[in-house]
């Protein structure tokens, strides 16, 4: 690329004939190419050095020309110096290097072709050349500069031109972002001075007077007492920090309130250090508002409006989350009397406005006293009261919600009136189990109800902690039997007349796995009111029967019978006859080696079928006996309307025998009249409860049949009986 | 737009010193301020053969063009073409093939407005503002992806560029992707100040280099091999630009300063 016009010119081709001596002979290529390697090292040029030698040898025969030719001279020597510049031998020195070469050489080496001129006459053109070459060289190169500085000037300020242009656009589309955004920006100065906001600014913050807006960023942060943000802010303006964001709220003019998701950056310049801040508030209002909505459902119930269960656990959890041993709190737990009824007969439609009416009664009730109402599901409501002053105000509480209630309800043409009952329950805030409080009160409110609608029951905790144990003990049995968790024992009943065993009691325990051993009267009522009473009656009567064949195996004749407890519960299944006598033949085990034990009470009272099943379990060669005679009605005549044949009498009549310091003889006598009664009605009778040697001797002579007691064995396991009936060795 | 930053552009700074104009100084050019001479002077004075080295490597340009040309190629891709300083790629190339193409790439806005004039009225060559690490950028400008035919040889050209790509902005990286943009059959040349083997002021002249716009960093040879991973040398391989394929009697014994290689694709 050349100078200029970007392209080398060369004069004139050169005609390169070396046979004539005027143009290209041997003295212009041997002059050319000595120039050529003088100069070409000191260019920038860039043409080959082949080039250059093609190049100056053109030249060379110009330099001849102005030699020989004085009216040339001038014009063509000015002509070689511009056509070193233009071949960019800019270079002073190549100018240098030239004009010695020329001076030196030109009339050596062209001799010949410039004989006729006479030597003074050379020199002085030679001269004259050398001047005309370095005013050519000089004029070129400065037009050279001077256009070469014109074109980078005119390239620079292009390039500004060019750039501006772009920092216009740029400009213009940061202000068409900065005008239409819907973000607010505002442009500050490091001091927090603000220079520039834009319209969503002025429309975020609701003010169209500059007057009022804000005027520096210190405002924006300091709206709040948020001492973590100015902190953060500060850090900002000093560089350690590169934003700071927070969601705040502002008050417009106007007195609305707007939420703002604020975000100050800091802006460095060229050397990092800050210099401007840009704040963007967004308007989050609209985001927040659905927020609190959807805050405000999650935590309401629909129907009502009141607090909802996740609301009431929430509150109830902070107060017990509390240290101060001195607060206390309550629980109204309320429950409509017969809602379903209201539901079935009238629809749901008039069910939901019922509760909704009932929301705002309870509502209003409590309002004055600051109470949450909270509607836990269903018809049920519970009032939630902090800092409770005792169980009086609690008490006092439940009057007024049930009298708020008292009032009939109108509704959709039907006038209601209805009752709630309530559970209460007080406690100790601090270390409360929020759930455990809300089962106690769930509990008391069934209380409540058990004990008659339209009322309140207070929690009380042992009343609680019985139920909770029969509750749980009751439910832990079924896995127990299937656990092998129960046991059967064996009581001896020995004759009293010559002391032999003649039979046992089989007594049921529970290895219970956490509360030990338990007898009998810990869980056979609960058996009973469950009914797990026949699978267990079942499983007693089978190992019963085992135990029998085995003793009948080893003793014979002499092999004890085994009395089992069977509840009227089990009567009452119509296949238990048939069960008892298939398990006492599979076991093979004669009926009459098995005594079937019911109490008093409940044998008194069966209904005919349970009846009849006795009487048929009778017939079958059950020995069927009267358990703990003597402790109900003890009506002996309408024992001759069942198919008894046993009557065991209870401790009582046994403890009556010794109970008297002055002589009284009553307990003796009873006892008498009831064995000799017994007799008459063809009963054998066994005593319960005997504990010493004299119970015995008296039992015997008033003609008691056998005895039973820690006299002779506390119950035990079977082993212990086949040890005490084996002979002595 | 492709990246964020090109969003807002930079400013024309004559105040400071351009690497492109200083080698039009030593190149013997006006092309340029007083601010550039003054630091060329500077670098001068500690190396008067920078002079020699900037026309020295002026020459492989020249001969590159020359070789790349006689293989029959007539596309060219010059990154960093500067200011467009005497005997410039197109003109070598033209003069052997008028239809030959060439297109300039350069990142500063006075070279480019230089050349903008300069090639007016040139079909056949153009010039395009960007920065030659945006290897997408460059190769789907205009003025590159309408001028050349990616399909044919092309020869690309990155003389006295790439020392000015610091080692964290990986440049052999950046060469090896346009690699991956060329047919079989095209070149890619390059030249790279080093001061390995030479005499301490050479690193002096590249400290003096970091009061300019563009910082240099000289490598070595084993740092170029690098750059040519994969790729195939054309004999001598990486050497003093002085021996990459000096022309009948131009043989120099005194280094460049440049190390000078071809890869052929």
């Amino acid at each position: 690329m050349g100078r200029g016009s970007g392209v080398i010119k060369f004069r004139s081709p050169v005609k390169d004939n070396p046979a004539t001596d005027d143009g290209g002979g041997p003295s212009t290529h041997g002059f050319a190419d000595t120039w050529a390697a003088t100069i070409w090292p000191t260019g920038f040029v860039s043409m080959s050095l082949r080039e250059t030698q093609l190049h100056l040898l053109n030249t060379t025969q110009r330099l001849v020309a102005a030699l020989t030719d004085p009216t040339q001279t001038a014009q063509l020597g000015r002509s070689v110096g511009e056509e070193l510049v233009d071949a960019h031998f800019t270079n002073p020195e190549a100018l240098e290097l030239s004009l010695s070469l020329i001076a030196s050489r030109l009339l050596k080496d062209f001799a010949p072709q410039l004989r006729h001129i006479n030597n003074a006459e050379l020199r002085s053109r030679l001269g004259l050349l050398l001047g005309a070459i370095a005013a050519g060289f000089s004029t070129a190169l400065r037009d050279v500069t001077f256009s070469e500085q014109e074109q980078i000037r005119r390239a620079g300020l292009l390039a500004r031109e060019t750039t501006e242009r772009d920092l216009r656009g740029s400009e213009a589309r940061f202000r068409a972002v900065f005008a239409g955004a819907a973000i607010g920006i505002a442009i500050a100065d490091i001091s927090g001075n603000i220079l520039h906001f834009n319209p969503a600014m002025e429309q975020i913050l609701g003010d169209s007077s500059e007057a009022h807006l804000f005027s520096s960023v210190a405002q924006f942060v300091d709206l709040d007492d948020a001492p973590e943000l100015w902190s953060q802010y500060q850090r900002l303006v000093n560089g350690e920090q590169e934003q700071v964001q927070s969601e705040k709220r502002y008050v417009r003019p106007d007195g609305s309130v707007v939420w703002a998701d604020m975000v100050i950056s800091l802006v460095r310049d060229d050397n990092g250090h800050p210099r401007y801040l840009v704040v963007l508030v967004e308007d989050v209002s609209e985001r927040r508002r659905l927020q609190t909505t959807l805050h405000h459902q999650a935590l309401h119930d629909p129907l009502t409006g009141l607090p909802n269960r996740t609301l009431f656990f929430d509150r109830l959890r902070r107060l017990c989350n509390q240290h101060d041993s001195t607060k206390r709190i309550g629980l109204c737990y309320l429950d409509l009397d017969r809602f379903k009824a209201v539901n079935d007969s009238l629809g749901h439609h008039v069910g939901d406005k019922l509760l909704v009416e009932l929301a705002e009664r309870l509502a209003r009730c409590t309002a004055d006293a600051g109470h949450i109402v909270a509607r836990m599901g269903g018809d049920e409501f519970v009032v939630l009261v902090e800092d409770c002053e005792g169980t009086r105000q609690l008490k006092l509480l439940a009057e007024q919600l049930l009298e708020a209630l008292a009032a009939p309800f109108e509704i959709a043409d039907h006038q209601l009136t209805v009752s709630a009952s309530i559970g209460l329950v007080e406690h100790q805030a601090a270390g409360a189990d929020p759930a455990e409080l809300l089962k106690a009160a769930d509990i008391t409110l069934y209380w409540a109800k058990s004990e008659g609608n339209g009322g309140w029951a207070l929690h009380e905790s042992e009343r609680r902690g019985r139920q909770v144990a029969r509750y749980e003990l009751s439910a832990a049995m079924p896995r127990a039997l299937a656990h092998g968790e129960f046991l059967v024992e064996y009581q001896p009943l020995v004759r009293l007349r010559d002391s032999v065993t003649i039979g046992t009691e089989a007594l049921v325990r529970w290895n219970h796995p956490v509360l030990g051993r338990l007898g009998p009267q810990h869980f056979i009522d609960l058996a009973e009111e469950t009914g797990q009473i026949v699978p267990l009656g079942r499983w007693v009567f089978e190992q019963s029967c085992a135990q029998a064949a085995l003793w009948s195996a080893e003793f014979g004749a002499q092999a004890p019978f085994v009395s089992i407890n069977l509840a009227v519960r089990q009567l009452r299944d119509p296949g238990i006859v048939a069960e008892l006598i298939s398990i006492a033949q599979a076991y093979d085990v004669a009926p009459q080696q098995l005594q079937l034990e019911l109490t008093e009470s409940e044998i008194m009272g069966p209904s005919d079928e349970a009846l009849e099943r006795l009487r048929t379990l009778a017939d079958a060669g059950f020995v069927i006996a009267i358990d703990d005679f003597g402790t109900g009605y003890s009506n002996l005549a309408y024992l001759r309307r069942l198919p008894v044949q046993a009557l065991k009498l209870a401790s009582s009549f046994v403890t009556g025998l010794q109970q008297d310091p002055n002589g009284d003889r009553v307990g003796e006598e009873i006892m008498k009249t009831l064995i000799h009664l017994s007799h008459i009605l063809g009963l054998h009778v066994t005593a319960e409860g005997i504990e010493t040697d004299e119970q015995a001797r008296q039992l015997r002579d008033l003609g008691c049949d056998n005895g039973q007691g820690w006299l002779f064995a506390k119950p035990g396991p079977p082993e212990t009986i086949t040890e005490m009936l084996r002979p002595k060795t | 737009m492709v990246n964020s930053q090109s969003w807002i552009p930079h400013e024309v700074d004559v105040e400071r010193p351009n690497p492109a104009r200083m080698y039009d100084y030593y190149l013997g050019g006006a092309h340029n301020f007083a601010a550039d001479r003054e630091l060329a002077e500077q670098a001068l004075a500690v190396r008067p053969a920078l002079a020699r080295s900037a026309r020295l490597n002026r020459r492989f340009l020249n001969r590159v063009v020359r070789y790349s040309s006689e293989l029959g190629i007539n596309q060219f891709l010059d990154l960093g073409s500067g200011i467009p300083t005497a005997g410039n790629v197109h003109h070598i190339a033209q003069q052997r093939d008028p239809t030959a193409r060439i297109a300039y790439v350069d990142n500063e806005s006075v070279a480019v407005a230089h050349s903008t004039e300069l090639l007016a009225g040139n079909d056949y060559a153009t010039i395009t503002k960007a920065d030659l690490k945006d290897v997408e950028t460059v190769l789907s400008a205009p003025g590159i992806a309408g001028l050349l035919d990616f399909d044919q040889p092309i020869a690309l050209l990155t003389v006295a560029v790439m020392h000015f790509i610091p080692d964290s902005e990986a440049p052999w990286e950046i060469f090896q992707r346009y690699h991956s943009a060329l047919m079989p059959g095209s070149l890619l040349a390059l030249s790279h100040c080093t001061v390995e083997g030479l005499a301490p002021e050479w690193t002096k002249v590249a400290e003096l280099y970091k009061s300019s716009t563009t910082p240099v960093y000289p490598r070595d040879k084993a740092e170029l091999e690098r750059f040519f991973t994969g790729l195939q040398l054309v004999k001598p391989g990486i050497v003093d630009a002085i021996d990459w394929h000096p022309d009948e009697g131009e043989q120099e014994t005194e280094r460049s300063g440049f190390y000078a290689a071809v890869a052929r694709v």
